[in-house]
């Protein structure tokens, strides 16, 4: 890839007058030595998986294996289409749809990693609740998916995605920068707008530690795929109206991998410590080991 | 760079719930099934460290169940895939291993061909985001990533060997990425590894073959562009 930081991104990007995601996709097409339009074939089917991933989630059991979770998404939907939601709108359609490709996740459906498995909700969340709301078509969302993926990139080469590495700022952090990002470019933003929405959603998630109850993608991973939906909008929002990351976007990346080294094991996916240790976290832990 | 494209970072496709404990777990079990070079009849599973404390919880063991059978990382029938194999005719137990491993995420796989009867054991590993090494093949150290199509060849230490290879791919036309050779001794057993640009065709393993001191060559390709369904039952869901 021409860039190694979100900076020589946008600069290239503005350089050519190219789009994230259109320069994404020809980086990558140059990079796998396959044409443009296979490589846009392939993320065209991954966003197919995405929406299968979401009505799945709206509308079938979700209840996982061990039994923890399921079926959070549709008491949301329901809640948004009956009450007067404190959220709605767009924000509580993203939030479910968040939880609903989380918890299909869980229930070992089928889903794509964006960037990991356990933070695949945020980015179809926001995707799938903002093409419906402006009437986007898939093409167009495609193009993001690659600007997302551009992002992405730059994070994991110069930080982490893995909550096992960098604990969950990498994983739903990284997440919510790429969609907060990308949504910022689909709605008309700048590349520089784009990266400063990156550096305002990442600055709200440094820090938030990997917990995961009984070691499992589901407590509290699947509600944080939730909230992270709403951040990553409420984060394109401020860099549309020209909010900046007044500590540079790459300099916030660097914090992400300076945080996350620091971090102790326990708070690194082992289930050694935070909510998994807690008196119900360890009550959980047993009675799945006493199930086996 | 430790991610090389945009789809380290968007994707694979998957059946939850963990991309190191499951997406991973499936391609080293696919791995093997294709190492190996038909469907096992017995196949004995050993976790370690991470794998070993929570396979039960991320669906590792039925993970790699589905790669045995040939499963890609997004098959359906991965949450199955034990009961699967076992209508199938192949016997899989598993258990957790002791003594030093590699990695937090190791599994070692021991296997019994189907029809040849022929045995392998391979030790991998899931260092995140889906991605694998394969890092032993029957006591051969190797390095194998899955991420290129990659060609196994069994031979004997003897002079020449690799020039001949590399000569048949220069021949063929066909890029290495990658290659790395081990063996067991001089004038042993050897295994060389090489990972290719693109997939390799049915002629160019011929003639990898057909050369002196070869005694099998195994392609290796879980390249997942073709895998992905076909269907677009996604598209008119939600949109």
């Amino acid at each position: 890839m021409n860039f190694q930081t979100l900076s020589q991104l946008a600069v290239l990007c503005e350089k050519r007058n190219l789009s994230i995601g259109a320069l994404m996709l020809e980086e990558q097409s140059a990079e796998s030595g396959r044409t443009q339009e296979q490589e846009f074939a392939k993320m065209s089917q991954y966003y197919g998986v995405m929406k299968e991933a979401v009505h799945r989630g709206m509308n079938e059991n979700t209840t996982s294996r061990s039994g923890l979770t399921g079926l959070d998404a549709q008491r949301v939907g329901a809640y948004n289409a009956a009450a007067e939601p404190c959220l709605g709108g767009a924000a509580g359609e993203a939030m479910a749809y968040a939880l609903a490709v989380s918890e299909v996740n869980a229930s070992m459906g089928r889903i794509i990693a964006t960037p990991t498995a356990g933070s695949c909700g945020i980015i179809p969340g926001v995707f799938l609740s903002c093409q419906q709301r402006f009437g986007w078509d898939d093409d167009f969302m495609v193009y993001g998916l690659f600007a997302a993926g551009a992002i992405g990139y730059v994070i994991a080469n110069n930080s982490f995605v893995s909550g096992a590495e960098g604990g969950c700022q990498a994983e739903v952090g990284s997440a919510i920068g790429m969609a907060a990002g990308a949504l910022t470019e689909l709605r008309g933003g700048t590349p520089a707008q784009a990266m400063h929405a990156v550096g305002l959603a990442l600055k709200n998630t440094l820090g938030l530690i990997c917990d995961p109850v009984g070691g499992l993608v589901e407590i509290p991973c699947i509600v944080r795929n939730g909230f992270g939906a709403v951040t990553a909008l409420a984060a394109a929002d401020m860099a549309l109206a020209g909010v900046r990351s007044v500590i540079p976007s790459d300099e916030v990346i660097k914090v992400m991998l300076e945080v996350g080294s620091a971090m102790p094991e326990k708070h690194r996916e082992t289930a050694g410590g935070g909510l998994a240790q807690t008196p119900t976290g360890r009550k959980i832990m047993e009675d799945l080991r006493r199930e086996k | 760079m430790r991610f090389k494209d945009v789809f380290s970072i968007i994707g694979p496709a998957m059946v939850g719930p963990s991309s190191s404990h499951t997406a991973g777990a499936a391609r080293i079990g696919r791995a093997a099934r294709q190492v190996l070079g038909e469907m096992p009849r017995l196949a004995e599973v050993i976790f370690f460290g991470s794998f070993a404390a929570t396979y039960q919880g991320h669906g590792t063991d039925r993970a790699i169940a589905g790669g045995l059978l040939d499963f890609s990382t997004d098959d359906p029938r991965l949450p199955d895939s034990i009961e699967l194999a076992e209508e199938l005719g192949m016997e899989i137990s598993f258990r957790q291993g002791a003594g030093l491993f590699p990695h937090p995420n190791t599994v070692q796989l021991r296997l019994t061909g189907k029809d040849s009867g022929s045995e392998l054991t391979l030790t991998g590993i899931s260092i995140g985001g889906g991605n694998i090494e394969i890092v032993d093949i029957d006591g051969f150290g190797v390095k194998l990533s899955g991420m290129y199509p990659t060609i196994l060849i069994n031979h004997m230490d003897y002079l020449g060997v690799l020039a001949s290879v590399t000569d048949v791919m220069r021949k063929g036309k066909f890029n290495i990425g990658h290659m790395s050779l081990d063996r067991k001794n001089r004038s042993g057993a050897a295994l060389t590894v090489l990972e290719l640009d693109e997939s390799a065709t049915p002629e160019l393993l011929q003639d990898l073959k057909a050369l002196p001191a070869v005694k099998s060559v195994t392609l290796v390709d879980l390249n997942e562009i073709q895998e992905l369904k076909q269907d677009d039952k996604g598209k008119e869901s939600t949109s």
